[in-house]
């Protein structure tokens, strides 16, 4: 990543769109879901059509409260608005939307590294239908006509409003890293940036350090976190150079092309700006009472910074950073239960943990039917020298695809594990055969450890585990004999 | 009120023709000079008319999002089967591949 200029800070506020996991939409009874023929889940109130009315979905607003909870936020008396514009992605010519009385106001999000990013609110709204340009050059502008689906139409979002708290794009990736945990771990959300599910548009803009805050701008279209923390670097950059010039930033709303890694200016009229906000008369005001409060508050599971708690206890001793990183990434693709029922079986850990982070999460559809028994069991072979570590991901490879036992698993792979005692006498004869390099080592010298496992694995026909046979070598030594 | 009150008058200036033809703008509606003329007259005495709401003493009173005195009208989450696609699509201007086909769009959100 590139620094700033000396001198510079960036300062960026979030707006993070996120899909709620519902079964339908946010007021009719057509189904959420990605993927669909287009234009199959439509009715008449999505489509907007005359003398139809939207009826709120109970269930969205649970999502809603549960993400209001997580963060801290009050939940207030809302109001739903309608916010007018003309554009095909919604076929009404309006968006309801929540307006000067969101349903979840205020909060705060803690990062992995401490930090505290202020939450100003987060309001439920329908989502709008999905148009692609097609013809002319396929960009915006140069397309020739537009096709839409209005599958998406009124599907239930969130919109989580940060304060401009977030200073560089490595935190604003960490800010969406978290939200996203905490939406999957609330149930709020399926989390899929690459299917829509999260949506982030970037206000940034630029000063000196302890100045006065600069003119922003918006930034749309980051659909990925490679997107994000590329179009905060690229803006913040482009706005110290306007400003080093002498140059004033315009406050304008700007598109992120990815192809170009660059941030342009969506062409818009002056007046694009004035949605002509007012009540939806169709709804009336939602107001959840403490009862229902407190329900939404008990079916809350643990938080990922709770979560990530329980791991690194389980680890005992101070984390590494790349243990830190495993525990954030176990948690956030929820995996960490899986950890600590391995751990619950007997198995060490740091090797769980590992495992987990790597082997483990890089096979996602497998990962939920793995047996964590079997894990713990195959983890305890490992450690305790009975395979090598090569050896043992082979059997995690299998057990991931098929399942079963894996001393089996091994046995069948022709891994025979070593048992301990075999594994000793094959020391111990390798020993008598090199006394000299035992003699060295015996008095300290370290760098002939090597070359005497490497002699073990040999006679073993690569068989042994190096650790285990360092291990023995070690306590031999250590025991004076 | 009373002398020396230094609250503004709580009616709303009288609409203008500059704000009818952004209005209008806003609304996708193109008026003639004349038709400009007209509706700044008549939108102005409807709105000189609902200002008198504005001489109500609302003093203590919550604000009403909605006249009805209903609250949390919800539904269940569960599916509702959708239009047929074809009727769907017999509303639309034109269709191309399942969607609705409209003229290209010069800018907003995609
Ligand atoms: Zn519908």
């Amino acid at each position: 990543m590139t620094g700033l200029p000396d001198g510079w800070e960036v300062v960026v506020g979030l707006e993070v769109h996120c899909e709620l996991a519902t079964a339908t939409k946010l007021f009719c009874g057509c189904a959420n879901a990605f993927g669909a023929e287009p234009n199959t889940n439509v009715c008449p109130v999505c489509l907007g059509l005359p003398g139809s009315l939207p009826v709120l979905n109970r269930r969205a607003v649970e999502l809603a409260m549960r993400i209001g909870v997580a963060l801290g936020a009050r939940i207030a008396p809302s109001v739903f608005h309608r916010k007018n514009y003309f554009y095909p992605d919604m076929p009404k010519d309006f968006q309801i939307s929540q307006y000067d009385a969101p349903i979840n106001r205020g909060g705060r999000l803690e990062l992995p590294d401490g930090t505290v990013v202020g939450i100003e609110r987060a309001h439920l709204e329908e989502d709008t239908g999905k148009t692609t340009h097609v013809g002319g050059t396929g960009r915006i502008g140069g397309a020739d006509r537009a096709l839409v689906d209005y599958n998406r139409a009124g599907v239930p979002l969130v919109e989580i409003v940060s304060a401009p708290d977030i200073r560089s794009a490595a935190q604003a990736r960490a800010y969406v890293a978290e939200l996203r945990a905490i939406l999957v771990a609330t149930g709020a959300s399926d989390g899929r940036m690459e299917e829509g599910s999260l949506r982030v548009d970037a206000n940034v803009s630029v000063r000196r350090p302890g100045g006065p805050l600069g003119t922003r701008c918006e930034i749309k279209n980051l659909n990925s976190m490679r997107s994000l923390g590329r179009a905060i670097e690229f803006e913040a950059a482009r706005q110290i150079a306007q400003c080093a010039a002498g140059g004033q930033v315009v406050q304008e709303t700007r598109h992120w092309d990815e192809d170009r890694g660059e941030t342009v200016p969506m062409r818009s009229k002056e007046e694009a700006e004035d949605y002509r906000y007012f009540p939806e008369p169709d709804l009336v005001p939602l107001e959840p009472d403490q009862r229902w409060q407190a329900e939404v508050a008990a079916s809350i599971g643990p938080l990922p910074a709770e979560r990530r708690v329980r791991l690194l206890h389980l680890l005992g001793a101070a984390p590494t950073p790349a243990q830190a990183e495993q525990v954030r990434s176990v948690v956030a693709s929820d995996l960490d239960a899986l950890v600590v029922a391995a751990c619950e079986h007997g198995a060490p850990a740091s090797l769980a943990l590992a495992r987990t982070a790597n082997e483990v999460a890089a096979e996602p559809s497998s990962a939920a039917r793995l047996d964590p028994a079997a894990f713990a069991t195959l983890l305890v072979l490992e450690a305790s020298g009975e395979l090598a570590t090569s050896q043992s991901k082979q059997v995690l490879a299998e057990l991931l695809a098929t399942g079963g036992d894996p001393a089996e698993i091994a046995r069948r792979l022709g891994f025979e594990p070593m048992d301990r005692g075999e594994l000793a006498g094959v020391i111990e004869q390798v020993i008598a055969e090199h006394p000299e390099d035992w003699a060295r080592f015996a008095g300290g010298e370290d760098k002939v450890r090597g070359p005497l496992i490497g002699a073990v694995r040999k006679a073993t026909g690569n068989k042994a585990d190096p650790a285990a046979v360092g291990r023995y070598l070690d306590e031999r030594r250590a025991r004076g004999s | 009120m009373t002398p020396g009150d230094t609250r503004p008058d709580p009616r709303p200036p009288a609409i203008g023709p500059e704000q009818v033809r952004h209005v209008a703008r806003l609304a996708r509606l193109r008026l003639s000079d004349e038709e400009l003329a007209r509706f700044t007259g008549q939108l102005a005495a409807v709105l000189d008319y609902a200002a008198e709401l504005a001489e109500l003493d609302v003093e203590g009173l919550e604000p009403m999002a909605h006249p009805l005195p209903l609250r949390n009208v919800l539904r269940s989450d569960e599916p509702r089967p959708p239009l047929r696609r074809d009727e769907v699509l017999e509303q639309a201007p034109a269709v191309e591949d399942g969607c609705f086909c409209v003229p290209r769009i010069l800018s907003g959100e995609g």
